[in-house]
């Protein structure tokens, strides 16, 4: 198969969670591909599957969730079909990841020297001790004063400096993707920006591609290339960010971009009526359509493809669907 | 830059772990009991490794001029019926106490600790066996339950270590399971997966220590029980047997004369007890310690 993007391609990814309550679907056909050293910016409501797919990627779906189908090829592997110790090569060496909520994504009993060099101990395949200045100096290299931080443990860390921990180990193994899963979300608004900025910085420095996992349109806006928005499960719109702000042709994208407040805006802030459908049961056909504002028939019965409607932009909406572009 | 933080090395990146020391020691001055415990423990380690200098008898020579003796000077807790001299033998007796308690310990302790963390952090089918069995276990009284192990395997002080680590091992378990049920579901579990690291390392490197603490306390908790289940059955001669200076085995063999001559058996019963409290104090203060609420 060909990839279309030369890092990531991810194609008709389907993800399932087996609850009592039935059958959650997840993820229902996610696509969506990157190239080296791009950002991708994933966005969208809580619940529509943005850490589900992050996780997917690395293959970290863990009981009772499971992959049902779907193609992950990485670099011209296909991940799916990975043995489970080829995927723990993969995962802390050439992918990594960075979590929501860096205090308690660090072991509290280990200090946080121990930790970066265990990472790296796993890359260099040496032993953790020898790692140690390797360690020290990926804690100099996000900014942190390594003498004083080796040796402290996660809880005396605010949670600024744990993220900062945090992105060195992730960016220890020198990976060529780091998934960021909301890296942001739990701090506050001057570390966040701090945070994104020591981020845009490393990662120009390093060259690798990064997934970012947010709900937070500015935090997109300003760091990705391209952004994904997801809704229930699905892609809803796939651009380069530029055409996605610009542009937004997706009923759902456009009511995610009317609701971003904004200093200056004297328009009304608005949001989309009602919530994410469950999805034990999703809604036939396009599943935003309850919400939709455009709704026509085709839409409660069949689900819209994901088509290129100009250059460098998807979207999976009926409106589109067939001229591609014209509304 | 890295040059700078390879020489400050290892006593800077100890220097929490003695700072916590500290706090642990200053803990335990505060707290009256754990320091009562520490002293009993400590004597009772002390006389079982000095026991040989501590008295002039051999616990096993037999002088049957001098047998049912009363404590006096020369015999300070009397003699048996065989004349041997009963301090002697409960010196000697530490040894076996200890000898009982560190290879119970460790056994149980192993077994216990493994299965916990295995069966919480693998879960599912694993998981239940591996926890059925253990309410196998628990289902019958303990000591009933060693009873029935001595007797299977052959009364002898080996086999009852074995017996005793056998019904021991099941609280320390549940506790790990627990734990370790707890912990997977933490986020930096998830994180230290992400980057790669196998079951293996997660388990013994980071699961494990997180998870020991509790095991610990109860182990410590569970040593004078170790040491009552041993009396037990050394008292029932399904444990070590006479001439053995065991402790049950002392108090069993002084029964008869119970009436007349006391101090054959009550002797090393007080020893017993002591040494339960001791254990049981110094357990308590360790959790006191360990318990993150009471620290700092």
């Amino acid at each position: 198969m060909e990839m279309r993007g030369n890092l990531l391609d991810v194609s008709n990814l389907n993800v399932v969670f087996y609850t009592y309550r039935g059958v959650i679907q997840a993820l229902n056909g996610v696509e969506f591909w990157m190239n080296k050293g791009e950002r991708l910016g994933v966005v969208g409501e809580t619940g529509c599957g943005k850490s589900v797919t992050s996780r997917s990627v690395m293959r970290l779906i863990e009981d009772p969730g499971k992959i049902l189908s779907g193609n992950i090829y990485f670099e011209g592997k296909d991940l799916m079909k990975l043995r489970e110790s080829e995927m723990r090569k993969l995962r802390g060496n050439e992918i990594s990841m960075i979590f929501q909520e860096p205090n308690s994504s660090l072991n509290p009993v280990m200090n946080v020297g121990f930790q970066i060099a265990e990472v790296l101990g796993k890359k260099n395949k040496s032993m953790i001790k020898k790692q140690y200045p390797a360690a020290a100096e990926m804690l100099d290299f996000v900014g942190m004063d390594s003498d004083r931080v080796m040796g402290m443990f996660p809880h005396e860390l605010s949670g600024g400096m744990a993220q900062r921990v945090m992105i060195a180990m992730g960016l220890a193994p020198k990976p060529k993707l780091l998934i960021a899963d909301e890296p942001t979300s739990a701090l506050d608004v001057t570390i966040q920006a701090q945070i994104l900025e020591l981020l845009d910085g490393l990662v120009s420095e390093l060259g690798n591609a990064v997934m970012m996992v947010s709900h937070d349109m500015g935090v997109i806006a300003e760091f990705c290339d391209k952004v994904l928005v997801m809704y229930a499960g699905n892609s809803a719109e796939y651009a380069s960010t530029e055409k996605l702000f610009s542009n937004p042709m997706h009923p759902y994208t456009k009511g995610l971009l009317k609701a971003v407040p904004r200093i200056g805006r004297t328009d009304e802030l608005q949001a989309i009526k009602g919530t994410v459908p469950d999805l034990v049961d999703p809604p036939p056909g396009c599943r935003f359509h309850k919400r939709c504002q455009h709704t026509m028939d085709i839409c409660k019965k069949e689900r819209p493809p994901f088509v290129e409607v100009e250059d460098e932009h998807h979207v999976a909406c009926h409106l589109f669907a067939e001229k591609g572009g014209e509304k | 830059m890295a040059k700078k933080t390879a020489k400050a090395g290892w006593l800077e990146l100890m220097k929490p772990y003695f700072e916590d020391m500290k706090h642990t020691l200053y803990l335990w001055r505060r707290n009256p009991l754990a320091i009562i415990g520490t002293v009993i423990i400590a004597t009772f380690v002390f006389v079982a490794i000095f026991a040989p200098l501590l008295t002039p008898y051999n616990p096993n020579a037999q002088e049957l001029e001098i047998k049912l003796q009363a404590p006096s000077w020369e015999h300070p807790f009397g003699t048996d019926q065989f004349g041997r001299d009963i301090l002697a033998r409960i010196l000697y007796g530490s040894r076996i106490a200890m000898q009982i308690i560190i290879i119970v310990t460790l056994i149980s302790g192993l077994l216990g600790v493994s299965v916990g963390i295995i069966a919480g952090y693998f879960g599912g089918a694993l998981d239940d066996i591996l926890m059925r069995v253990t309410d196998m276990f628990l289902a019958f009284p303990r000591l009933v339950l060693a009873m029935a192990f001595a007797a299977m395997l052959g009364p002898n002080l080996a086999n009852m270590i074995i017996a005793i680590s056998l019904v021991n091992w099941t609280p320390y378990a549940r506790i790990a399971r627990a734990e370790a049920l707890r912990e997977k579901g933490k986020p930096y579990v998830e994180s230290i997966k992400s980057m790669g690291a196998s079951n293996f390392r997660i388990l013994f490197s980071h699961i494990l220590p997180m998870s020991i603490s509790p095991v610990l306390v109860q182990i410590t908790l569970r040593m004078g029980t170790i040491i009552i289940t041993a009396a037990s059955l050394g008292f029932l001669g399904l444990g070590a047997q006479p001439p053995s200076p065991e402790w049950g085995v002392m108090v069993s063999d002084g029964r008869t004369f119970l009436i007349d001559q006391w101090w054959i058996s009550t002797f090393p019963g007080i020893a017993i007890a002591l040494i339960v409290l001791g254990f049981n104090l110094l357990g308590d203060g360790i959790r006191d310690m360990l318990d993150p609420r009471l620290r700092r």
